[in-house]
């Protein structure tokens, strides 16, 4: 059951997919109501699956691989919901849809973890946890924000009229999303970093140091943001390759989470 | 167009035109789309024959010369009035602007009480078929002009344009066209510079504009989000060592910049500026002519939809009148007949 909930969430973020691939191709692209409906759907079969997932391991599923990603493909989705209509983004469902694809296909690739319940040490690092995911989602929604701009950008430099160019956003406004979300995602990082000091649970040094290099390296997209050391162009480059970079890291650090120094 | 102009209805004159029309016996229903481009009284009636003949003469009192009409026929008149809610009849193919003119003349025409069971769905259906066609084709896709391209172009990189500077370079008609597009989308801000200072004042006045010497046209450059250029140059006056540092101080403000100018007064290497949006008068042409390619291509799809519409309303009409004699009739402004009588 649990897998089938998550196979429909597959099914729906690649219907989201398709239909813009289909629709782009052929020139005729009407992005919102569609993609709106698959993410929605595609955020209830998730909801769906991580509340069931939750009753089994009796804590926030958040203890595996398989459990990071799909949480963190539910975070993609639910920063996207909350935030994208408020941009009128129409086409950010568009591009979001093939990141959680490609998450939920892996997670649906590894092996399903236990049912036994697995309780967080205490609340504090359930918080810290849950909210650290989150965060990644913010950044994620942000590096496809990323994305868009250096789409739009490059249509824009090559003068050509093209359907992209068309339904892709101003990349003032693209501009503005990415680092508004960079901005969400590190503020939530922030505080996640915050409940995990109170949670009073050591950490291991090489752990520490890679979580803290991923709010580092936001923190220094935000700080060449605020002092415009940097052209939009290479901040949205920077926020899809740190986002990359930390994907990268992510088995790691949740590796390491379960190691006690 | 003079003989256009003697039947074209105000806006203030619709209330009592349309009371006029209301008071003609042989017509049951009306409906008066005066715009720029055209004139045409969509009306309904029992007796089209006598309806056409009371129309004409009320027209003739009114403008005090007999009207160069031409009317169609139900089906006619239907076809005729769904491409027109389609743009397929404007001189600009798939303009939306027409749409609304239609919608207001026939809410005028509706709260005036001229309108009955068979306009109020005739129109409801054009706008139900422009909507299809809209959504269904690129008919209404890019724009058609360099004016509207430079403009649709501001817009993919600003977003809004309330609020945004632009500055004109070389005080021409095509630059001041450019700059009244862009004005008709927000843009408050103009700053004109040309070489002769009172030319640029000039055109600074009757845009609502600023002017400034052409010497000092880059100290107000870091103000400015588009720059529209079309000097008398015989070399690039826009180059990359002087845009570059320019570039720098504005931070991450983009620049779009329109070069009008044959030659070009802008270096094509400035393009690759971090920011910087160059459109030369070759490439806004080419959108243009791109867009205006699309949407012929797309004509015959719109008529198919427009077909299946015309056919919807005529079968609604014949099942409504079970075979008893009820037309809907357009009448229209023949410049060919003009000229022939």
């Amino acid at each position: 059951m649990n897998r089938l909930l998550l196979a429909a969430a597959a099914l729906c973020f690649l219907l989201s997919f398709g239909y813009t691939l289909f629709a782009l191709g052929a020139g005729k692209f009407r992005p919102a109501r569609f993609n709106l409906l698959a993410m929605l759907g595609g955020f209830a079969a998730q909801s769906a699956y991580l509340y069931l997932r939750g009753l089994e391991v009796k804590s926030c599923p958040l203890h595996t691989l398989f459990d990071l990603l799909i949480f963190l493909s539910w975070s993609i989705t639910l920063i996207y919901l909350i935030v994208g209509p408020a941009y009128r983004l129409s086409l950010l469902g568009a591009f979001t849809s093939p990141l959680v694809l490609v998450l939920t296909l892996i997670a649906l690739v590894l092996p399903h973890p236990p049912a036994s319940p697995t309780p967080f040490a205490n609340p504090w690092v359930e918080f810290h946890a849950a909210l650290s995911i989150v965060a990644y989602g913010s950044f994620g929604l942000a590096s496809v924000a990323g994305v868009m701009y250096l789409l739009q950008e490059r249509q824009l430099k090559n003068r050509k009229a093209s359907p992209l160019l068309y339904h892709l956003p101003p990349i003032n406004d693209l501009a503005t999303a990415n680092k508004r979300l960079v901005g969400l995602g590190f503020l939530l990082l922030t505080v996640a970093f915050a409940a995990g000091f109170i949670s009073g649970l050591p950490v291991g040094g090489l752990k520490f140091g890679a979580s803290g290099l991923i709010w580092a390296l936001y923190g220094g997209i935000l700080l060449i943001w605020r002092i415009h050391a940097l052209a939009p162009r290479r901040i949205a480059t920077l926020s899809v390759g740190v986002f990359a970079f930390a994907l990268l890291l992510l088995p790691g650090i949740h590796y390491l989470s379960l190691q006690r120094p | 167009m003079e003989i256009r102009e003697r039947f074209a209805v105000q806006p203030h004159e619709l209330d009592s035109v349309l009371d006029e029309i209301r008071g003609i016996d042989s017509l049951n229903e009306a409906v008066v789309l005066s715009t720029c481009n055209r004139v045409e009284f969509y009306t309904a009636s029992l007796c089209p024959e006598r309806a056409r003949v009371d129309l004409e003469k009320w027209m003739e009192r009114r403008a005090g010369i007999r009207p160069p009409l031409y009317c169609h026929d139900t089906p006619r008149t239907v076809r005729h009035l769904f491409r027109v809610s389609c743009g397929l009849d404007s001189m600009v193919l798939g303009e939306t602007e027409v749409l609304g003119q239609l919608k207001q003349a026939y809410t005028h025409a509706a709260g005036a009480g001229t309108t009955s069971r068979h306009l109020n769905k005739l129109f409801q259906n054009a706008f139900r078929v422009a909507k299809n066609v809209r959504t269904h084709t690129q008919i209404t896709r890019g724009s058609t002009s360099v004016g509207s391209v430079a403009v649709e172009l501001a817009s993919k990189i600003f977003g809004h344009l309330q609020g945004r500077r632009v500055m004109i370079l070389g005080a021409g008609e095509t630059s001041e066209r450019t700059a009244r597009s862009l004005q008709s989308r927000g843009i408050q801000s103009v700053i004109v510079s040309n070489r002769t200072f009172d030319r640029a004042a000039r055109l600074a006045e009757e845009i609502g504009g600023m002017a400034i010497h052409f010497d000092h046209w880059h100290k107000a450059f870091h103000e400015v989000d588009i720059l529209i250029s079309s000097t008398a140059a015989p070399h690039p006056i826009l180059t990359r060592e002087k845009l570059e540092p320019m570039m720098r101080e504005r931070a991450d403000r983009p620049l779009f910049v329109i070069d009008l100018a044959v030659p070009r007064d802008a270096d094509p290497a400035i393009n690759e500026i971090e920011g910087l949006y160059l459109y030369d008068i070759d490439s806004l042409q080419g959108i243009a002519a791109n867009s205006r390619q699309i949407r012929e291509q797309e004509v015959q799809r719109c008529e198919q939809l427009i077909n299946h519409g015309v056919q919807d309303f005529v079968g609604w009409m014949r099942r409504l009148h079970q075979g008893a004699e009820f037309s809907i009739f357009d009448s229209r402004f023949s410049n060919e007949r003009a000229a022939a009588e």
